[in-house]
């Protein structure tokens, strides 16, 4: 099979080569063959660094690691959209999905594991499809332009992308804030490894304001119409934790540790994100230098901001949530382990690293707690710690060079 | 000290007068290619904001606004049209007494903010920071307060804007793009990311 696939490369490779007659497509060539075969080019001048660890693969581990949540997403989201179909008594549902799994015969059923699953990636496919074709095409064109590859990288972006949308984002939506990101955030910059901020993270943000009724508030995490669900964090910044102890809510940290909450597909379940999280960790992809200044910058900030609540300073009741709440609602794992710790958008230095992600465990609490327009703040924390990351390294740098020249005086 | 406290984390992120009023936009794309001279310049702000706002704020009580000539005997005499004449003055003059000062004084940082402290008696930031002193009614101790923040807020963002443009260095930028096509956009980014306060009420 494999000697197939090569022999036909093999053979329409020479129309794609300079002067070949499909030479404008040589960027779809070399994505379709690097994809299938790790090509056998070598470096002919030095500086030569024998590594395992290439493009593809750090990608690759990077999806790896994801999976396990976009998996689980699913399951929840169709769970929890099945469960609210039957507690509401809903007979005849309305849209394809309902009417697919209907004819397959699985039914809408809460019990029903595979019926969940099923449910769940009917709203997970349509989006990462749109991500992936309008995504990739931007990048297959300017490659072609501008006589690049296309590498794995949109891989990484388009899945993560997709789970940190609401489930019920129109899907021209999807593809505006994919051409933005992609566009405005990696390809001006010169594509994959050159952008100074993570694309997935612009285009959720690029939607998240200019269409916010789509992409924030109570009736978007269950895709049912007429039924709310806000999210956890939404309860908890206008009621305080004690907003989740109530029966209509009935959120407990156990159920959000796990994940059996609304939200968007990738975040919900803390333990997966934790656990792909220690896997990146574990193949040294992710920096545990960011991830334990995320968490020690979020821990620091939101002890102060209950000290300040127990001292009587404030009277807000967001300000009284404890840590590890703060850990376990919303998209904080999932930021922490797979957004923060993108090579790319963070800083590069080992004790930038710590700031840096300090900078971001303090913001997220911040916003939070302190802004009332959002109920959620990783995503805008981490964009924001991206901007200071290059400051950031310029000053570490700086201070070394300083300290070296006294050593030395 | 709560409320100054509020007005200086204000004036710095939630109403920072590069990324959220687009001011001072030529200094703030011209002279972010080196973090080292941002620096400079971000400091040689905050100084002259902190003096001249105030400043501003004594001449605005006790010459311009209306009123203010009632010891005289002219209580209806106003004269907060001549306000923007009278700031950019101040502005100025203060500028040239401070150049001139640091020179006798302290050579090394007159040395360091070189060309960019006569360069920003033409910045619209100051004299924007003036104008919004007299808008909002700020009293003498505010506008002590509101001139450091809002210096402070620019030099914050203009060295994170030379931090990302020196990284940008290694990028492979459209030549159509390069120079300051890219710099709107990188601009226009970092603003996205300041709306994380947009909104907070303090």
């Amino acid at each position: 099979m494999s000697k197939m696939i090569r022999s036909f490369f093999d053979a329409i490779e020479p129309a794609f080569q300079r002067g070949g007659r499909l030479e404008h497509l040589s960027a779809v060539y070399e994505m379709f063959d690097t994809f299938f075969f790790t090509p056998s080019d070598v470096t002919h001048h030095a500086p030569h660094v024998r590594d395992a660890l290439d493009l593809k693969r750090l990608m690759s581990y990077v999806v790896l690691a994801v999976t396990p949540c976009a998996l689980w997403g699913m399951y929840i989201l169709g769970y929890n959209t099945n469960a609210a179909i039957v507690a509401q008594g809903i007979q005849d549902v309305a849209g394809w999905r309902a009417a697919f799994l209907t004819t397959i015969g699985l039914g809408l059923d809460p019990n029903n594991i595979l019926s969940c699953f099923v449910h769940g990636f009917l709203y997970f496919f349509p989006i990462y499809v749109v991500v992936m074709v309008v995504g990739l095409g931007i990048e297959t064109t300017f490659a072609a332009i501008r006589n690049h590859e296309v590498n794995e990288g949109f891989l990484v972006t388009g899945m993560l992308l997709t789970l940190i949308l609401p489930p019920t984002t129109p899907l021209w939506q999807v593809a505006l804030g994919v051409a933005f990101g992609v566009i405005f955030s990696k390809e001006v910059f010169g594509g994959t490894g050159k952008n100074f901020l993570n694309p997935a993270l612009v285009a959720r943000a690029f939607l998240y304001f200019s269409y916010p009724t789509s992409q924030t508030g109570d009736i978007i995490w269950i895709p049912l119409d007429g039924y709310t669900a806000a999210t956890a964090l939404s309860y908890v910044k206008t009621g305080g934790i004690a907003a989740l102890a109530d029966p209509a809510v009935n959120i407990d940290w156990m159920s959000a540790f796990l994940g059996t909450i609304a939200g968007s597909l990738g975040e919900t379940s803390t333990l997966l994100c934790l656990l792909g999280g220690a896997f990146l960790l574990y193949t040294r992809i992710a920096s545990w230098r960011i991830i334990s200044g995320v968490l020690l910058g979020m821990i620091a900030t939101s002890t102060l901001f209950n000290l300040l609540a127990y001292a009587g300073a404030v009277t807000a009741p967001a300000y009284a949530i404890p840590f590890y709440w703060h850990l376990v609602l919303g998209g904080f794992a999932f930021g922490a382990m797979f957004m923060a710790t993108d090579p790319v958008s963070a800083s590069s230095t080992n004790m930038g690293r710590w700031i840096y992600g300090a900078l971001i465990g303090f913001m997220v609490v911040m916003i939070r707690v302190v802004n009332p327009g959002f109920p959620e703040g990783m995503m805008l924390a981490i964009l924001f710690g991206n901007v200071f990351a290059p400051a950031i390294d310029y000053f570490v740098a700086q201070a070394n060079i300083k300290r070296r020249l006294l050593r030395n005086v | 000290m709560e409320h100054y406290i509020a007005l200086f984390i204000r004036s710095i992120f939630i109403e920072n007068l590069a990324l959220s009023f687009f001011l001072g936009m030529c200094s703030f794309l011209a002279i972010s290619k080196q973090v080292e001279t941002a620096l400079g310049l971000g400091i040689a702000v905050i100084i002259v904001q902190g003096i001249t706002v105030p400043a501003n704020n004594l001449i605005y009580q006790f010459i311009l606004q209306e009123g203010a000539w009632a010891w005289a005997g002219y209580p209806e005499l106003d004269l907060s049209f001549l306000g923007l004449i009278s700031y950019i003055g101040v502005i100025a003059a203060i500028v040239q007494v401070l150049e001139m000062a640091l020179d006798r004084y302290f050579p090394a940082l007159y040395d360091a903010l070189g060309i960019y402290l006569p360069l920003i008696t033409v910045n619209c930031i100051v004299l924007a920071g003036a104008l919004f002193m007299v808008e909002r009614g700020y009293n003498f101790p505010e506008s002590v307060v509101y001139g450091i923040g809002g210096g402070t807020g620019f030099a914050m963002a203009i060295v994170a804007l030379a931090g990302i443009r020196e990284k940008l260095r290694y990028s492979d930028i459209p030549p159509p793009l390069q120079g300051l096509g890219i710099t709107f956009i990188t601009v226009g980014l970092i603003s996205m990311s300041f709306l994380a306060f947009s909104g907070i009420q303090l």
